[in-house]
């Protein structure tokens, strides 16, 4: 269903000299969703985002948003906000004065631009931090004001560049769900770089992967995972094994894979103990590399250790035909 | 024993300070103190005896020349001060900001250092046939009939000793800030875009306080320098004007030293006083 306030690449083009950067991009946003731009570092995310943000020139091509182009308007002008990969905090100021920083610029008076910021605190829980300067905080704390003062400006579409990639992995986890659950509340599009597939599948509705320049495959998380369209994709995205049959390639999940009496034939060449599940890494004849995952108690039924000769079987429904 | 002492850490702490400890002492303490011992000693026209006297300073204090001359280095140190702040600014800006390729911005760094190859008194002298009656800018004005007689006031005036002073100087106003400039994360001023701030507004709330350190770094330099100096004042304005340096070095020429030393002791005070003063205002300890 679209509506007026959708977001829109159309045939977004970047190109720093003869390098294409982003390619003919072409994709709606859906307004409130919480989007992942998904690739490994140089498939064009960060470019796609900062031309959106306006941080960087469209070459070819344009962004509509809420039925206009923005594509050539200043950053603030165009309903969007970024939150920048190391946060961006003006170290000069205090948090507060961080949150007001674009009010202040607007000419809006002293009491009233504190009282609006004290709210953005409140809403990332850091009221009790505003007269701290930014070098006296935590990196999860930074996060939250750089959250606070990119959502001062209350934008449509909140743009998040590797917003975790700082913290610890603990801090990480924690902060990824109070991004989701603020996403929620607030009801505005999140579009946030990654190239962490768990981060990804974790927090968004939606899931655009992308690979030297140009989409590889968009759609729901769940529908992502479980039917990548590429080799690519399936690789990137994770717990797939790629198989090469008569007739094309084809993934199937490495949850699904089973040692079985009959099936493809291959050799174990690593067993790797989970807990809940032990990880087996064989190589067929062909020379595929395939990991089936195991559950626990099935695999100590019946250990296997590198070298052992196993045969491979998957339910055939599980088997996925790959485009590419 | 002497093992165990060398073992001791207090005493192997002081003997690792210590060399600079005594190079401080003779180099730089010593002196000072000596300065402070002459300026109390008496003198006569042929004489310097040791004394314990005011009267040094109670000269130097009592004389309308002292002000006049103290007045006229405040001067020079608060228009070059100025000067040097606002090309300095300008060009460490346009280093740090609009040059994109670190290997052109190294290259146009070098280039402000290339004239200090020479020695300040060569940079100096070398306006004097530029700047002089019958000099190229008075010849090449005539020429393109802006003026019709030559301008009497570009050398042996005030204009041609601050002209001087910034020609020497601005370098040092260059690199601090420069240093802190390079130092602000570009993310900042897309931060400040995304904000909503036009380029006026980064320049007013992000570049210069992030930047005040490097400016009050390269203002000490400049005004110690500036007040510091005589030969500039005295080859500038073909000693036609005087500063505080140029009272000492004439009292020198007189071997009046304890009159010199006093008023040694008076200028170093000064200028202890008026770092004092910027030190209150910027702390540019993270800076060094």
């Amino acid at each position: 269903m679209r509506t007026g306030y959708d977001l829109e690449l159309v045939h977004l083009t970047k190109r720093y000299g003869n390098t294409v950067a982003v390619r003919d991009l072409n994709h709606v946003f859906v307004k409130g969703s919480y989007v992942c731009l998904l690739g490994p570092s140089g498939c064009g995310k960060s470019s796609t985002l900062r031309m959106i943000a306006g941080h960087e020139e469209v070459s070819e091509g344009a962004i509509v948003l809420d039925g206009h182009d923005i594509s050539a308007m200043a950053p603030a002008q165009r309903g969007t906000a970024m939150m920048f990969q190391n946060y961006a905090l003006f170290p000069h100021l205090s948090v507060r004065d961080n949150v007001a920083f674009s009010l202040r610029m607007k000419g809006v008076d002293r009491a009233t631009r504190h009282a609006r910021a004290n709210t953005l605190l409140e809403l990332v829980d850091m009221t009790a931090y505003a007269d701290r300067l930014p070098a006296q905080l935590s990196g999860g704390q930074q996060q939250r004001v750089a959250l606070a003062r990119a959502l001062v400006t209350q934008p449509k579409v909140l743009l998040l560049d590797e917003p975790l990639s700082a913290l610890d992995p603990f801090l990480r986890i924690r902060m990824r769900a109070e991004l989701k659950k603020l996403q929620r509340e607030l009801g505005i599009t999140f579009i946030h770089v990654t190239h962490g597939q768990d981060e990804a599948l974790a927090l968004a509705d939606e899931i655009v992967v992308m690979n030297n320049a140009v989409i590889e495959q968009a759609g729901p998380a769940r529908a992502v995972w479980a039917t990548p369209n590429t080799e690519f994709v399936a690789r990137f995205i994770g717990g797939h094994n790629v198989i090469t049959l008569p007739g094309g390639k084809a993934t199937v999940r490495a949850d699904a894979v089973a040692l079985a009496d009959t099936g493809l034939p291959a050799t174990v060449t690593a067993v790797e103990y989970q807990g809940a599940s032990v990880a087996v890494t064989t190589q067929t004849e062909a020379g595929d590399e395939v990991l089936a995952l195991l559950p626990e108690e099935q695999f100590f039924h019946s250990p296997k250790s590198p070298g052992d000769a196993v045969r491979l079987a998957w339910d055939e429904g599980r088997l996925h035909r790959l485009r590419a | 024993m002497g093992a165990d002492l060398l073992r001791n850490r207090h005493v192997l702490g002081w003997l690792q300070a210590a060399p600079l400890t005594l190079v401080l002492l003779g180099f730089l303490v010593a002196p000072i103190v000596m300065i402070v011992i002459v300026s109390f000693w008496g003198a006569t026209e042929f004489s310097i005896y040791p004394a314990f006297l005011w009267d040094n300073y109670d000269f130097l204090f009592s004389s309308p020349v002292t002000y006049k001359v103290f007045w006229a280095t405040f001067k020079y140190a608060f228009i070059t001060w100025a000067l040097t702040l606002a090309i300095g600014f300008t060009v460490a800006y346009f280093l740090a900001f609009h040059v994109r390729s670190l290997t052109i911005q190294i290259a146009l760094f070098l280039l402000c250092t290339i004239p200090f190859w020479t020695s300040n008194i060569i940079r100096m002298i070398s306006w004097i046939p530029f700047l002089g009656r019958n000099g190229i800018a008075n010849q090449t004005l005539i020429s393109w009939g802006v003026i019709d007689e030559p301008l009497e006031w570009l050398l042996y005036s005030d204009f041609s000793v601050i002209l001087a002073f910034v020609h020497l100087y601005t370098l040092f106003m260059v690199v601090p800030i420069f240093n802190t400039m390079m130092r602000i994360d570009k993310s900042l001023l897309e931060a400040a875009r995304d904000n909503g701030a036009s380029g006026l507004q980064t320049l007013v709330h992000v570049i210069v306080p992030l930047t005040t350190p490097g400016i009050m770094i390269g203002t000490i330099f400049v005004v110690t320098l500036v007040m510091g100096d005589f030969i500039t004042v005295r080859f500038m304005s073909g000693s036609q004007r005087a500063n505080v340096g140029r009272l000492i070095s004439n009292d020198i020429a007189l071997l009046q030293y304890p009159s010199a030393a006093a008023t040694a002791v008076v200028l170093l005070c000064t200028v202890l006083i008026v770092i004092a003063i910027l030190l209150r205002f910027v702390n540019i300890r993270k800076e060094l």
